[in-house]
């Protein structure tokens, strides 16, 4: 597969469209399955490793889910592909880079699934939707775990369930996650107490890429913390009442700043557009930064002239090695700040002339 | 009250109820660190079940005696992954490590999720085992009405 064909294409979940999504940017499931008798990946030569991409292969070639999947091997890809495929949220950053041997990742055309295989466990399947679609995600991916098993046969315990290579994952396998924008819960300085009101709940909350990752551009991964001696509806219930809330406090927040500070507000975004189309040189957090108050801006109804699309292709395409792609070319790290300040001054451009 | 050990005041109170009968035991703070009944801060306070079911069944050990060990697993057969090693890397090497370091895990699993047993979704070919099962019982027990609801079952899930 030629993994350049993505790049003119946003990922289902970047849609930007789906239910509560001036809040919720996206939902994520992930199921960690393994295969019986087969040693987990701490333990696995090179050769089991390879049986599990050829059982893995062979199930989605021969019980073709809903989505059709294809099956991308990792080592064959360059250090650019690879990032690529985590800047679209595919697959991880150990799956790219820490780990060695046999694996790879399988996705459908509209990046709504996907299935790492050999990251820490043998399956990592997983569903990526827009906006906050908690049920709509389990209900594809609970099908493809289906579809799958009818070819796999799963390591499963009966009183332990999905036994998985970290104990912190066994039972369902479950982890759902719901990407939050909370710019105006950040501005307010609420945000500090949301999420120590989160922590006392046991679910954890992340940044962008993951665990250890910084939250850029007012950008939180909320996700489940336990997996065992809860079923995935009511894990998935539990999270979707929280949900709910955050969402309240942060439209709250919004109404709040467009009472007593409208104009301020006005202000920020205007000067967030204005670095963004006439800067030569910018980095992916400040961008990241900027691009947060655009949105919020869009949200709030103080401009009209940017679709929130557009921002989510902003979004994605200054990332490095989307970046690179566009270029065609490898950049460094000051050519890189080059290009996306170019990159964004010419979109903004284009957005800001009359349409037809 | 006076601590059942040394003479100071009682501040760890402790009941344990096994085939009805209800056993107490009344500590002080030190005493009860010093079995280890209370993790040494700054860990978190949380009870050890084994410890105290060890100081109920019997609370005074002579002096002399060894100090019995609950049996730690040395590790798994088939993938070679010893308890150590677990400890070191927290990942298992096998899906029989969960039964050959069960004793182990069971305390860890209770920290991390508060549960011991799994509450979600069965595998399809664990499901129709089961049902083929029930209904197999059904047809000895001549229950044919619910014999054939299994099948139904059965026939759908294979679809």
């Amino acid at each position: 597969m030629n993994l350049d064909s993505l790049l003119p294409n946003l990922g289902e979940w970047l849609r930007g469209t789906g239910p509560e999504s001036d809040v919720v940017i996206s939902t994520r499931i992930r199921l960690a399955r393994n295969l019986a008798h087969l040693p987990f990946a701490t333990r696995a030569t090179s050769a089991h490793k390879a049986d599990v991409v050829a059982r893995v292969k062979e199930a989605i070639t021969h019980a073709p889910p809903a989505h059709p999947l294809e099956y991308v091997d990792i080592p064959q890809l360059s250090h650019l592909d690879r990032q690529f495929l985590v800047e679209r949220q595919l697959i991880s950053r150990e799956l790219a880079g820490g780990l060695e041997g046999p694996r790879g990742v399988a996705f459908d055309p509209t990046e709504t699934a996907s299935v790492m295989v050999n990251e820490e466990d043998h399956l990592r399947l997983q569903v990526l939707r827009s906006g906050f679609a908690l049920d709509e995600a389990w209900h594809d991916i609970d099908q493809l775990d289906d579809a799958l098993e009818t070819r796999l046969s799963y390591a499963f315990h009966i009183q332990f369930g999905y036994l998985t290579a970290c104990p912190t994952n066994v039972g369902t396998g479950m982890r759902a996650s719901v990407m939050l924008h909370l710019p105006a819960l950040g501005l307010t300085k609420q945000i500090d107490k949301v999420f120590r009101a989160l922590q006392k709940i046991n679910l954890a909350v992340r940044g962008l890429h993951g665990e250890g990752s910084r939250a850029f551009g007012d950008l939180y991964q909320i996700s489940n913390h336990v997996t065992l001696g809860k079923s995935e509806t009511k894990i998935l219930s539990e999270i979707r009442e929280v949900i709910i809330t955050i969402l309240q406090y942060e439209r709250q927040a919004r109404q709040v700043l467009l009472k007593e500070r409208k104009q301020a507000e006005q202000d920020r975004v205007a000067r967030a557009i204005g670095t963004l189309s006439s800067a030569t040189m910018i980095t992916a957090e400040e961008t990241m930064e900027l691009l947060s108050a655009v949105r919020l801006g869009i949200h709030l109804h103080l401009i009209d002239s940017i679709p929130v699309t557009a921002v989510n292709q902003l979004f994605i395409h200054t990332q490095a090695a989307h970046l690179q792609k566009l270029a065609g070319h490898p950049l460094d790290g000051e050519e890189r700040n080059a290009a996306r300040a170019k990159y964004l001054k010419t979109k903004l451009r284009e957005l800001s002339l009359p349409r037809p | 009250m006076k601590c059942q050990i040394c003479d100071n005041p009682a501040t760890v109170h402790l009941t344990d109820i096994v085939n009805k009968k209800k056993r107490e035991l009344h500590l002080c703070e030190r005493c009860a660190r010093e079995r280890k009944l209370i993790p040494e801060p700054p860990a978190q306070q949380q009870l050890d079940l084994k410890a105290l079911l060890k100081l109920l069944m019997n609370p005074f050990p002579a002096a002399t005696e060894a100090e019995e060990e609950t049996p730690v697993p040395w590790g798994c057969e088939i993938c070679g992954l010893s308890l150590s090693e677990f400890k070191a890397v927290g990942r298992f090497g096998c899906p029989n490590d969960y039964e050959a370091l069960r004793s182990a895990l069971e305390p860890l699993l209770e920290r991390i999720h508060r549960s011991l047993h799994h509450a979600g979704k069965t595998p399809r070919a664990i499901r129709l085992r089961e049902l083929k099962r029930q209904m197999q019982q059904a047809v000895v027990k001549e229950e044919y009405e619910e014999a054939a609801r299994l099948r139904d079952l059965i026939r759908q899930l294979e679809k």
